[in-house]
């Protein structure tokens, strides 16, 4: 039972708002009256209704609020008499997760969901909808495994994750200038969607970057391999050589080996190694020459990291 | 300031096809190195270089930049837009050189942050 609670919660930060969320909105304007409400509450089944102006989302009426309303005499006014203004809000982009903690914060029975960029109102969202959304993942995913264990292990070998470590490999091959980078975007991506704090996304990225882009230009090849665990990712980068001569010697900004071509692309100069320490809690670089490197770097996590702390 | 109102203002030629417009921009950052891009360019910056190779969608990717601006009349090598496209990147280019194009962007309130 208890792999399956983790397989909820992953889906909780997998799937974004927007992806669940329902887009056939009824709203309401301000000045509409009351009993437009009654009737429209009555007419879709629904429990409250966001109120739009002009595209601008500026309230929420609910049935409690009609009740309320009908219990104090319920003369005719207009909706933005009666409806809540002090709006709490998601937005489109952000993991179901956060929808899930507002539910419990605020004990609402539907929150309004934004589009980041343009604050208009996308869509709405419930705990049914939430539900509903979570189900219909986890039945996708039953299925997917279903046709994944016909297939042949390979698909596994990238990628293996237990109850609390996810781990991701990348192969990175030397001189492919064209191809470089795309183990760090493809990280930080990853790192976005599993909801860790931007700052420490940053950190990686730059680390995660500087020592694929290390790869590229001065072996013939290599990989990187990520863990991200509850309180720390790290990074570990291998390579055949040619190694490093003088690794302190390597690590003084503004020292460098690079040829001048690669030097004229805007690598190679003398600031990876250093990039590299400042975003990292933990780092160990070792070198034989002739046989290899190997980098090994930690960034924390933080107890202050609210999408993933309490989960 | 706006992405689109600083394209109009200064006259920048899109690149790209796709690309978030309507962004903020945050402020300004000029180099041609990408490790000092990397380690010093803010979330939002603008960036200003000559590199016209695909690997500067990588770094305007994973230090989440507004755009790139290609200086001197540079264009961007076919990889590179590609590229820039795949992820709403948006690349676009200046006849002015470097130092111009800061001072112009400066002198509209992109500061350097």
């Amino acid at each position: 039972m208890e792999t399956k609670f983790d397989k909820t919660v992953e889906i909780l930060f997998e799937l974004k708002i927007s992806d669940v969320m329902r887009r056939d909105i009824i709203t309401l304007g301000p000045k509409d009256k009351m009993s437009v409400l009654k009737s429209t509450l009555q007419k879709h089944r629904i429990s409250g209704v966001p109120v739009v102006d002009g595209g601008a989302l500026v309230g929420v009426v609910s049935i409690e609020d009609l009740i309320k309303w009908l219990s104090d005499e319920g003369r005719d006014c207009y909706i933005e008499d009666i409806m809540s203004k002090n709006l709490q809000c998601l937005y489109a982009d952000q993991p179901l997760m956060h929808a899930v903690k507002k539910f419990d914060q605020y004990g609402y029975g539907r929150f309004p969901v934004l589009e980041r960029e343009s604050g208009r109102l996308a869509g709405i969202i419930t705990r049914g909808v939430i539900i509903n959304g979570t189900l219909k993942k986890l039945e996708m995913e039953y299925k997917e495994e279903e046709i994944r264990q016909y297939r042949a292990s390979h698909f596994f070998g990238d990628i293996t994750a237990d109850e609390k470590n996810v781990s991701l490999q990348f192969k990175i091959k030397g001189n492919d200038f064209d191809n470089a980078g795309k183990a760090s975007t493809t990280m930080k991506k990853n790192l976005k969607r599993l909801g860790i704090r931007p700052d420490i996304i940053q950190r990686v990225a730059i680390a995660s970057y500087e020592a694929e882009m290390n790869v590229v230009i001065y072996t013939d090849g290599g990989t990187m391999q990520y863990n991200i665990a509850e309180d720390h990712i790290s990074i570990e980068v291998t390579d055949n050589g040619p190694g490093i001569e003088d690794i302190e010697k390597a690590m003084q900004p503004g020292f460098t080996t690079s040829e001048s071509w690669v030097k004229e692309l805007g690598f190679g100069a003398g600031m990876g190694l250093p990039n590299i320490k400042k975003c990292s809690d933990t780092m160990d670089l070792q070198s034989t020459v002739g046989a290899g490197t190997t980098l090994k770097i930690e960034i924390f996590i933080g107890e202050d990291d609210e999408a993933t702390g309490n989960y | 300031m706006k992405l689109q109102e600083i394209i109009k203002q200064c006259g920048f030629e899109m690149k790209t096809q796709h690309g978030e417009l309507i962004r903020d921009v945050t402020g300004g950052y000029s180099s041609d190195l990408l490790s000092d891009v990397m380690a010093h360019a803010k979330d939002g910056n603008l960036w200003i270089t000559l590199q016209t190779h695909s690997n500067i969608v990588a770094v305007a990717v994973l230090k989440n930049l507004a755009g790139i601006v290609l200086v001197n009349n540079r264009t961007p090598e076919e990889g590179t837009l590609a590229k820039a496209n795949e992820e709403n990147i948006p690349i676009m280019t200046t006849k002015l050189t470097t130092f111009e194009i800061v001072g112009k962007l400066y002198e509209m309130g992109i500061k350097g942050n």
